[in-house]
C-alpha cells in the first residue's frame, strides 16, 4: 500500500470540483448511511430540484451552502484498497486566492479542473501558478464536462495542446490530462465506456498509483530544533523532525548558524532509542559536548545552508492591510521567529496573466517578488534547494494576522563562520578578499599593522567597498587571486563575474593581485605570462616574481596612525 | 529500514504541531475528555517530549454525568503516567441543579461550552489541545489545525488565519486564546489502527460488555447509575452493547456489539454504516448545529 497521498482541487465557481470529490466519495462507497441520508435530504431541502448534489457533502460552512460556493478549504478523508487520501477543496474565485494557497502548501499533488466547453481560461493560469508558487510539483489536469461536448476526442486534443503551453510558461512537471464527468461519473472513479478512445487511467486510479515521493529529495540532512528539552542536569535533547536526508549516532553534525560541530550521541526517534532516523520522523537528539542550540537553530550535515540577513522572496499577501514599505514583520522561518522590514517591492506578478508590474503596495491577494531584510542573520535556504527554510510567513506585529506567505528565491549577506574571512564567493569558488586590508604604521610601535577587514562574503551582483583607508581602487577593475586560482571582474563597484583564473579574459581594465596591489598587465598573453611565471616561481622565487609584476602604491598607501 | 506508513506521517505531524504550542505558547494546556482521541493525543504528548514528561497539565470539564468508568480510568491513567490532571465542574450549574434530562440543549452549554469558558479563564491558558478530527462534522472539516478565538472564546469561521505549510503562527493578543486540533487529519479508522500499533489503553466501555440499558427514541442508553429517571414502562435490560464515541452517559448512544476485541471493533468500524456521532444525540439536532455551537464557544 501507498504512502498517503495529499491533494488539493482547484477549479473555479462552476467546474464541479466540489462534484467531482463527492462523486469519488459516492462511488467508492465511502460514505456512511447517514451522510448519503444527509446528502438526499440538503439536496430536497436547497433549491437543487431534489437531485442528489454531491457538492453538499464538501461544502461545509453555513455562509457557503447559502450562498452556493466554497469559501474556505474544506479537507476530506478517504481510503481505497489501495491508498489513503487526504483532499483539500479549495475556493477557485480569484478573491479567495489565499484560501487556495493555503490547500496548495498542504497537498503534494494538485488536480486542476477544466471546462471541456471553455478549454484553459485565465482562471486555470491563476491555479497553476498559486500551486507552482506554493511548491506543488505534480498535476493532473480534469478536463471536466465531456458529456456536455458529446465526449469529443478532438475537443480535448485541443484542450491538451492548450495546458501542455501552461504547463511549459509555468515549468510544471509530472503533468497528467484526463477527460471526465464529474456528474456523470466517467473517468472519476472507473474508466468510462463514453470515452473509449482514451488511453489513460481514471482519475481515481491514477491517484491510487502516483509517485510523489522522489521530488522531494534534498541535498543532505537538516532539521531545525523546535524545542530544547532539559528534564533534568544530565540530559540535553534537541527536538525537531528531520527535513530530509538520515542521520546516525556517531555522525558528526553543524549547529547553524554558529557552526560549532559536534557528534550525535544518541537519537530518540518519539520514545524509541535508535541508530539511524530518517526525514520526516520526530526526533530527540543529543550531542558529545555543549553546543549553543536552541530553538530556531538548525541541526545540518552535508547540506550547504547558511545563513543570510537579506533575501528576496516571492509573497503572496493575504491580510486585509496592504503591505506598506518598510514596515516591521514578524517572519516565521522554519522554527525561527525574528523581525525583519520589507525594504523594496522588485515588482508584482499579474496573477492571471503572469506579467510583471512595477508597484509601490500589494493588497490581498496579489504576488510581488519582494526584499525583505531580518534584524539579524538567520538560517534560511532557497525553496528549491531546502523546501522548509525556504518557506516563509509574515505576522502582523499588532494585530498578529498572517500578513503574507512567500518562498526564498534570493539570499544576501551571508554571515560568515567565524573562522571564515572575507571573501569572493561564487558557488564552489572561493577567492580571499585581502584587497580590504587596510594598512596603518603605527607610531606606538613604528611598525607596519594590518587590520582585517569585515567578514563579508561578496558574491556576483554585490556592490563591494572600493574606498577604504588605506586603499582606493577604480569603480572598473579585475582582480587575479593567484593563490586562489580565482578571477573577479568588478563593474561599476559591483562584481560581475567570479571565475577560474583559466577562464579569465583581459579586456583592457586595470588589475589587481589578491592584495590590492596593480598588476603590470595590457594583454591577454601579458596575462598567460604572468600565471606560468607563477606557476614556475615556486616558493624561493616569489620575491623576485612580485617585484617584477606588481606595483603597490597604485592604489594603496600605509596610513600613519 | 521499515516503510514510513501513513499512521507514522499523522503521528509526525501531530507530535511537531504539539512541540510547536509547547515551544511559542505561553499558557498550554490539554484538553483530556477520556474519550478514545484523547487518550491517542495524551499518548502522542508522552512520546512527543519523551524521557521529558508534557510540559502542560491536563484538563478534564466534568459535566458530572460521565459514566463511572470514565472517571475511574482518568484517574488510573494521571497516575500511571504521574502527569498533572485538573477537574473542573461548573459549581453554579450543579447548585443549580442542571442535567441532561430537563434541560436539553442548555444542559450542554452550561455543563460543558460555559465550563469550558470558566475552566480556561481561571487557569488563564492562551492555548488548548483538542482531540476534534476534520473527519467528524462538516464544518470541523474546515476548521484550521490553529483555531483562534477571541476574548469570549468565539470562533469567526469566515475570518480564519491561513494556515500554510507548517508555519503555525501562534501569536495572540490579549484576551484571545488558541485551541489546536493535533489530530485534525486523523480518520476514525486512524485512531483506531493507532490504538493497537500502539497498544494504548482505553476506557473498557469502547469493547462490548454486558451493559443495563433502555431504548430511547432509537437510541441505547446506559443506565449507569440511580440518578438515571426512568419512564413509564422502562425497565432497565442487559445487553451486549459499547460504544463508539463517549461522553456524558444519558447522552450517549451505544451499539448492540459482541466485538470484545480491538481487531473485532476494527472490523465493525470499517463496515460500519453510520459515522460515529450519530451516536451524539446532541449533533442531529438540525444542519450546521455544530458550527452554530462552535461560533458560541464550544470547542
Amino acid at each position: 500500500m501507498k504512502g498517503l497521498l495529499k491533494f488539493i482541487t482547484c477549479g473555479s465557481v462552476d467546474d464541479g470540483k466540489s462534484t467531482l470529490i463527492g462523486h469519488i466519495l459516492y462511488d467508492s462507497k465511502l460514505l456512511y448511511t447517514d451522510q448519503e441520508k444527509a446528502l438526499e435530504l440538503d439536496s430536497k431541502v436547497g433549491s437543487r430540484s431534489g437531485k442528489i448534489d454531491y457538492s453538499l457533502l464538501l461544502d461545509g460552512l453555513m455562509a457557503e451552502r447559502e450562498q452556493g460556493i466554497t469559501i474556505d478549504v474544506a479537507y476530506r478523508y478517504f481510503t481505497t484498497d489501495h491508498r489513503s487520501f487526504i483532499v483539500a477543496d479549495t475556493p477557485g474565485h480569484e478573491e479567495y486566492t489565499r484560501n487556495m494557497a493555503v490547500g496548495a502548501s498542504f497537498a503534494d499533488l494538485a488536480v486542476i479542473l477544466v471546462d471541456a466547453s471553455q478549454g484553459v481560461l485565465v482562471q486555470t493560469r491563476r491555479h497553476a501558478r498559486i500551486c507552482r508558487l506554493m511548491g506543488i510539483r505534480h498535476f493532473v489536469f480534469a478536463v471536466n464536462k465531456m458529456d456536455l461536448v458529446g465526449y469529443g476526442e478532438d475537443v480535448f486534443n485541443k484542450i491538451k495542446v492548450q495546458i501542455a503551453e501552461l504547463a511549459q510558461t509555468h515549468s510544471l512537471s509530472n503533468i497528467q490530462v484526463i477527460p471526465l464527468s464529474a456528474t456523470e461519473g466517467d473517468n472519476v472513479t472507473i474508466k468510462s465506456k463514453n470515452i473509449a478512445w482514451y488511453q489513460g487511467p481514471a482519475l481515481l486510479e491514477y491517484l491510487e498509483n502516483v509517485d510523489t515521493s522522489s521530488s522531494a529529495l534534498e541535498k543532505g540532512f537538516y532539521m531545525p530544533v523546535q524545542r530544547v528539552s532539559r528534564p533534568d542536569r544530565t540530559f540535553r535533547g534537541f527536538q525537531g523532525q528531520i527535513e530530509s536526508g538520515t542521520i546516525r549516532v556517531g555522525d558528526v553534525i553543524k549547529s547553524l548558524p554558529s557552526y560549532e560541530k559536534a557528534s550525535v550521541k544518541s537519537i530518540l526517534y518519539t520514545n524509541r532509542n535508535v541508530e539511524e532516523a530518517h526525514a520526516g520522523e520526530p526526533v530527540t537528539i543529543t550531542l558529545d559536548r555543549e553546543v549553543d542550540v536552541s530553538r530556531g537553530c538548525v541541526l545540518a550535515r552535508d547540506a550547504s545552508i547558511g545563513s543570510y540577513k537579506k533575501i528576496k522572496a516571492s509573497l503572496l499577501w493575504m491580510d486585509d492591510e496592504p503591505l506598506s514599505l518598510g514596515k516591521d514583520y514578524l517572519v516565521k522561518i522554519g522554527t525561527k521567529i525574528i523581525p525583519g522590514t520589507l525594504t523594496k517591492i522588485d515588482y508584482a506578478i499579474d496573477v492571471n496573466t503572469g506579467a510583471h508590474l512595477e508597484t509601490e503596495s500589494i493588497s490581498k491577494n496579489g504576488i510581488a517578488v519582494c526584499e525583505l531584510v531580518f534584524a539579524e542573520a538567520i538560517v534560511v535556504d532557497l525553496f528549491e534547494k531546502h523546501k522548509t527554510l525556504g518557506e516563509l510567513i509574515l505576522i502582523d506585529i499588532v494585530t498578529h494576522a498572517t500578513a503574507a506567505c512567500g518562498v526564498v528565491e534570493g539570499l544576501y549577506e551571508k554571515q560568515l563562520q567565524s573562522n571564515e574571512k572575507a571573501a569572493f564567493v561564487q558557488g564552489e569558488r572561493h577567492g580571499r578578499g585581502e584587497i580590504f586590508e587596510e594598512f596603518f604604521y603605527d607610531t606606538a610601535t613604528l611598525s607596519v599593522v594590518k587590520q582585517q577587514p569585515v567578514k563579508q562574503h561578496y558574491t556576483v551582483g554585490d556592490e563591494i567597498p572600493t574606498t577604504g583607508e588605506s586603499y582606493h581602487y577604480p569603480d572598473d577593475f579585475d582582480i587575479i587571486i593567484l593563490r586562489d586560482s580565482t578571477a573577479v571582474k568588478v563593474r561599476g563597484k559591483r562584481i560581475a563575474k567570479i571565475t577560474d583564473v583559466g577562464e579569465y579574459l583581459y579586456d583592457g581594465f586595470p588589475v589587481i593581485n589578491g592584495r590590492g596591489f596593480e598588476i603590470k598587465v595590457n594583454s591577454d598573453e601579458d596575462v598567460s605570462r604572468l600565471l606560468r611565471e607563477y606557476a614556475e616561481a615556486g616558493e624561493i622565487g616569489r620575491e623576485e616574481f612580485f617585484k617584477k609584476w606588481t606595483v603597490f602604491d597604485t592604489y594603496r598607501k600605509v596610513v600613519i596612525k | 529500514m521499515s516503510e514510513f506508513s501513513h499512521l507514522d506521517e499523522l503521528e509526525a505531524e501531530a507530535i511537531y504541531i504539539i512541540r510547536e504550542v509547547a515551544a511559542e505558547c505561553e499558557k498550554p494546556v490539554m484538553l483530556y475528555s477520556i474519550g478514545k482521541d484523547s487518550s491517542v493525543m495524551l499518548h502522542l504528548a508522552m512520546k512527543a517530549f519523551y524521557p521529558e514528561k508534557p510540559p502542560f497539565p491536563f484538563l478534564h470539564v466534568n459535566t458530572t454525568w460521565k459514566f463511572r468508568e470514565m472517571i475511574e480510568f482518568r484517574d488510573e491513567t494521571a497516575k500511571k503516567l504521574g502527569i498533572e490532571m485538573l477537574e473542573y465542574i461548573n459549581q453554579d450549574g450543579v447548585s443549580r441543579g442542571i442535567n441532561p434530562f430537563e434541560h436539553g440543549s442548555a444542559y450542554t452549554d452550561i455543563m460543558k461550552t460555559q465550563a469550558l469558558k470558566q475552566a480556561l479563564n481561571k487557569y488563564g491558558f492562551t492555548a488548548a489541545f483538542g482531540g476534534g478530527r476534520r473527519d467528524e462534522e462538516k464544518s470541523r472539516a474546515k476548521e484550521r489545525i490553529f483555531s483562534f478565538r477571541n476574548s469570549a472564546h468565539a470562533w469567526d469561521p469566515k475570518n480564519q488565519r491561513p494556515e500554510m505549510w507548517k508555519l503555525y503562527n501562534t501569536k495572540i493578543n490579549k484576551g484571545e486564546s488558541i485551541r489546536v486540533f493535533p489530530i485534525s487529519n486523523w480518520t476514525e479508522k486512524d485512531i483506531w489502527q493507532y490504538i493497537k500499533r500502539e497498544k494504548i489503553d482505553i476506557v473498557p466501555l469502547y469493547f462490548a460488555a454486558p451493559r443495563p440499558v433502555v431504548v430511547r427514541d432509537g437510541n441505547i442508553i446506559m443506565v449507569d447509575d440511580d440518578r438515571f429517571p426512568l419512564r413509564e414502562g422502562e425497565t432497565p435490560e442487559i445487553k451486549s452493547v459499547r460504544f463508539r464515541t463517549l461522553g456524558c452517559y444519558p447522552l450517549t448512544g451505544g451499539i448492540e456489539s459482541t466485538a470484545t476485541t480491538l481487531d473485532e471493533i476494527i472490523d465493525e468500524t470499517l463496515s460500519a454504516v453510520s459515522s460515529e456521532r450519530t451516536s451524539r444525540v446532541i449533533d442531529n439536532e438540525a444542519a450546521g448545529s455544530m458550527e452554530r455551537r462552535k461560533r458560541e464557544g464550544y470547542f
